[in-house]
């Protein structure tokens, strides 16, 4: 019996978000600060609803594992966020940022929710200039946009390069102002272990405090995960090093589902592997592609000149350079959406074509420059350039910067229904943390977009109409209550166990290896074989760490290496799914691209008759197969077809 | 190349700390700081010993969760830039690298290199928003606001929070930190409502909390990875004035 009710609203998709509102439980003031409300995460989506919630009155606990709620890693997006507010009058509408959404996602995303998030996105636009982030203007005093990929309008609002950034310190300020007023409380440096569940429902979570090791429970009405995706199971990401899937795994392995695991983003314009000893990788914004123009060299023999130090990439002629992009994507240039633009590299490079080692091609700011001169470059990528030039050691104004593609975002994760509710009742999971919005490829400026929406927007809404109905829930003193008491003794024995193994391999060479089975196998191409291949390789490699890993220091104190080392645990696990459901999907759509199914021209072919679902995987114990449950998609308002950006 | 380090260790926040020495062999000079540093941790896993703890996070200089003292300058030996994003071609071989935690009572010490910055969070706590709550809000273009004021504001805004302005001041104050958001708030519409009460409101606890004052020495200016000037701090001090004179 599958547990699977998206619990999709009534009416037109246009009328869905209205009718919800208009029908949804409402909890009256006086009530609302019976009610206890935990929110584990404090990026854009987290702390969005922390802050929202707490306005709102509910009593709300938030937890994050940084030193501060500032710093979740929403705060390194980049380029900007999208919205349908059409102020250039270049054709935008919510219709066409859904439909775009939609199309971006290789038609594999819920048309409820994703109309939806392009409803509220004008919201967030305004309630973010209330709360004075300062986007870019025009001299007007207005406020300008940009293009990104997979769209044909600018639609994309943005405060420099660092979007994320403002927004986030957006969030940031109306959390702290919550915290000032006491209706939000604030755990730093506290890890989340485990969530507990008592008779069906999230009750709360069991944490570790990172600076002691304590372990303590904490109670809620509600549990919210906003918790952010799973790329470091890559090992090498754009994601921040302390990045984790921990969270979802723990409430997969609690009973909720886990959705598309293995639609994963491989951004195309990061900064290229240079060496092993590398601990991440540099996202370099999507907005450049507004200006920049990718290409290769188009002789081999030029190419093999350039890796040998023999050429430089400005001596190229344009004659004899490849705009592969252009050339094979005319309608939409470079511009194209990511999981196209990073294939596209990768055959390049595949070919022979690459520049530096090899796995990297050119983003170039020449023809820009020329067009609109040094400073107006400057004024709208400066701090990129100057990020660039601080790694590479490279000026970008006068060189073009090398790119290849890296491990960016996770569009799978927590399957929620339209409430952003998990299949555990009273568990919700917002953001990254969960699989909704953006189908099989995110676009870029959704992510903020998404994360900003549901926060704001859709859970003060849903997570009220759950609160309405348990009013009558006491709350449960977890010193007392058995459920918790027992999660509690679970996540210590976990620990201990970790702790005691004592075996002679570091938790970052058990890390870096499924690294590199997780590219090599689960990456941007992807085959049975293959795939096979990497669930016997996890599967060995988890037995391994469980033998051999060897965390030094001891629990009750600040423990980097065992913080580290109960993620890995996790990463194994999620690992293993990933390539399990890519396995299983036997067909390319978006950023998951399987070689036995492609087009003649190399393009992505889907099997809509198939997959047209989400799949959706049950835990059923850490060493049975997980149980495969589907969510039909159904599409009302918009025609399915072949995703064509040529 | 090779190096030595002097990385200071503590246990925790009750005990004494001290510097130990450590040999690094074969750094490239295209990794960056705290890859060495994860380096330098290997090596001590591998043989068995406790490893350095440090703040990191996002690797790419905007979280502000790095910190560290190194060869006496908060970010180490190179402009504009976090730990992070410091890379080893700014040192040579056979150098003696020493490294140290932020150094100020407002950010205790938790373990090793890594320190409590919560007072940061204290102090906007304090005032360092706009007071609006979630829906209700005009539309965003109804009020325009000048580009330039915009772009100053963004300026301000850029602050990380790292800590790297207290740590190098010499009062160890966190005017400039406060100045950034006054400012920023300031400069715009939505921020000018509450500017007076806010300026008050954050310099008293960053008082409260044990911060020194300012007397413009300009260091904070200098180490800022972000750049963020103390022209704001002259901002930050009119509108304390301003709601001080109100008063």
């Amino acid at each position: 019996m599958t547990k699977l009710n998206s619990k999709i609203p009534e009416g037109l998709v246009a009328e869905k978000w209205d009718n919800y509102k208009a029908h949804q439980k409402l909890v009256n003031p006086a009530n609302k600060r019976k009610l206890d409300v935990i929110v584990v995460g404090t990026g854009l989506a987290g702390g969005a609803a922390a802050a929202s919630l707490g306005e709102l009155g509910f009593n709300v606990k938030v937890f994050c594992y940084q030193d501060s709620p500032r710093r979740a890693h929403s705060i390194a997006a980049q380029g900007g966020i999208n919205a349908a507010k059409n102020y250039p009058n270049d054709g935008d509408s919510i219709y066409r940022l859904f439909y775009d959404t939609v199309k971006g996602g290789d038609y594999r995303a819920r048309e409820a929710n994703v109309y939806r998030l392009a409803q509220v996105s004008n919201d967030i636009i305004d309630q973010c200039v209330a709360q004075g982030v300062p986007f870019a203007r025009e001299y007007g005093g207005l406020l300008d946009n940009r293009s990104f990929g997979g769209a044909q309008v600018s639609r994309t609002f943005y405060a420099r390069g660092q979007t994320g950034q403002q927004l986030l310190l957006g969030a940031y300020g109306a959390l702290n102002r919550q915290i000032e007023a006491g209706t939000c409380k604030m755990y730093n440096r506290t890890e989340m272990m485990d969530v507990v569940v008592v008779d069906g429902k999230a009750r709360g979570i069991i944490t570790r405090n990172m600076v002691t090791g304590e372990i303590d429970a904490h109670f809620g009405h509600a549990v919210v995960l906003a918790t952010g995706g799973y790329g470091n199971v890559f090992f090498l990401s754009t994601n921040a090093m302390g990045s984790n899937g921990s969270a979802a795994v723990k409430a997969y392995r609690k009973g909720a589902y886990f959705g598309n695991p293995c639609y994963v983003q491989i951004h195309p314009t990061c900064i290229p592997v240079h060496g092993d000893f590398q601990s991440k990788l540099t996202l370099m914004s999507e907005s450049l592609r507004n200006d920049g123009r990718i290409w290769v060299p188009k002789k081999k023999e030029d190419a093999e000149a350039i890796r040998a130090g023999k050429l430089k990439p400005t001596e190229i002629k344009a004659e004899d350079r490849d705009y592969y992009l252009e050339r094979r994507y005319p309608a939409f240039g470079n511009l194209v959406p990511r999981d196209v633009a990073s294939r596209a590299a990768k055959e390049r490079c595949d070919a022979g074509y690459g520049v530096g080692t090899g796995q990297a091609v050119y983003l170039d700011f020449k023809t820009a420059i020329e067009r609109l001169g040094e400073d107006k470059i400057r004024e709208r990528y400066g701090n990129l350039f100057q990020m660039y030039e601080k790694i590479v050691d490279e000026n970008p104004y006068k060189t073009p910067m090398m790119i290849y593609p890296a491990i960016h975002y996770t569009m799978g994760g927590l399957w929620v229904d339209y409430e952003l509710q998990t299949t555990i009742p009273g568990l919700f999971a917002a953001g990254e943390a969960n699989f909704s919005d953006h189908g099989a490829n995110r676009l870029g400026a959704s992510a903020l977009m998404q994360g900003l929406a549901d926060g704001y927007f859709v859970l003060p809404y849903t997570v009220q109409n759950y609160l309405a109905d348990e009013l009558h829930t006491p709350r449960l003193n977890p010193e007392e209550t058995k459920e918790f008491i027992e999660a509690k003794d679970e996540v210590q024995n976990h620990i201990n166990k970790l702790m005691n193994i004592n075996g002679s391999r570091s938790v970052d060479s058990i890390h870096k290896e499924l690294g590199h089975i997780m590219w090599d196998n689960v990456g941007m191409a992807r085959n049975e074989k293959g795939l096979k291949d990497a669930i016997e390789k996890i599967s060995a490699l988890r037995k391994e760490f469980w033998a051999n890993v060897k965390v030094p220091g001891s629990a009750n104190e600040m423990n980097p290496e065992l913080e580290k080392a109960n993620r890995v645990a996790d990463f194994l696990e999620l690992g293993e799914l990933m390539a399990r459901d890519a396995l299983h999907r036997e067909e390319s759509c978006g950023g998951h691209f399987r070689e036995e199914f492609q087009t003649e021209e190399g393009e992505a072919k889907r099997n809509d008759q198939d997959f047209t679902y989400v799949a959706t995987w049950e835990y059923k114990g850490s060493e049975a197969s997980p149980e495969l449950h589907k969510e039909d998609l159904k599409y009302e308002a918009i025609e399915v077809k072949v995703r064509n950006y040529k | 190349m090779d190096l030595k380090l002097r990385v200071w260790r503590q246990k925790d926040a009750n005990s004494k700390g001290g510097f130990e020495n450590y040999d690094v062999q074969n750094i490239t000079t295209d990794a960056s700081f705290l890859e060495m540093m994860d380096i330098l941790n290997e090596q001590l896993v591998n043989s068995g010993q406790d490893p350095v703890a440090f703040d990191h996070d996002c690797r790419e200089g905007i979280c502000g969760m790095c910190s560290l003292y190194i060869n006496g300058r908060a970010h180490g030996p190179d402009t504009e830039v976090t730990t992070c994003q410091l890379h080893m071609r700014k040192f040579k071989d056979g150098d003696t690298i020493t490294i140290e935690p932020w150094r100020s009572g407002g950010f205790p010490v938790i373990k090793d290199l890594m320190v409590d910055r919560s007072a940061y969070d204290k102090i906007l706590q304090a005032g360092g928003y706009v007071s609006v709550n979630t829906g209700g809000v005009p539309d965003a273009n109804a009020l325009p606001i000048s580009k330039i004021d915009a772009d100053e504001a963004m300026d301000a805004a850029t602050c990380i929070g790292c800590g790297a302005c207290v740590a190098t001041c010499k009062n160890s104050s966190a005017m400039l930190f406060v100045s950034a958001k006054v400012s920023q708030l300031a400069l715009l519409p939505q921020g000018k409502v509450e500017a007076s009460r806010r300026a008050k409101a954050m310099v008293a606890r960053m008082d409260e909390l044990g911060f020194g004052n300012c007397t413009n020495t300009g260091a904070c200016e200098v180490e800022c990875p972000k750049g963020i000037s103390i022209a704001h701090i002259a901002r930050l001090n009119r509108e304390f004035l301003f709601a001080t004179c109100k008063e």
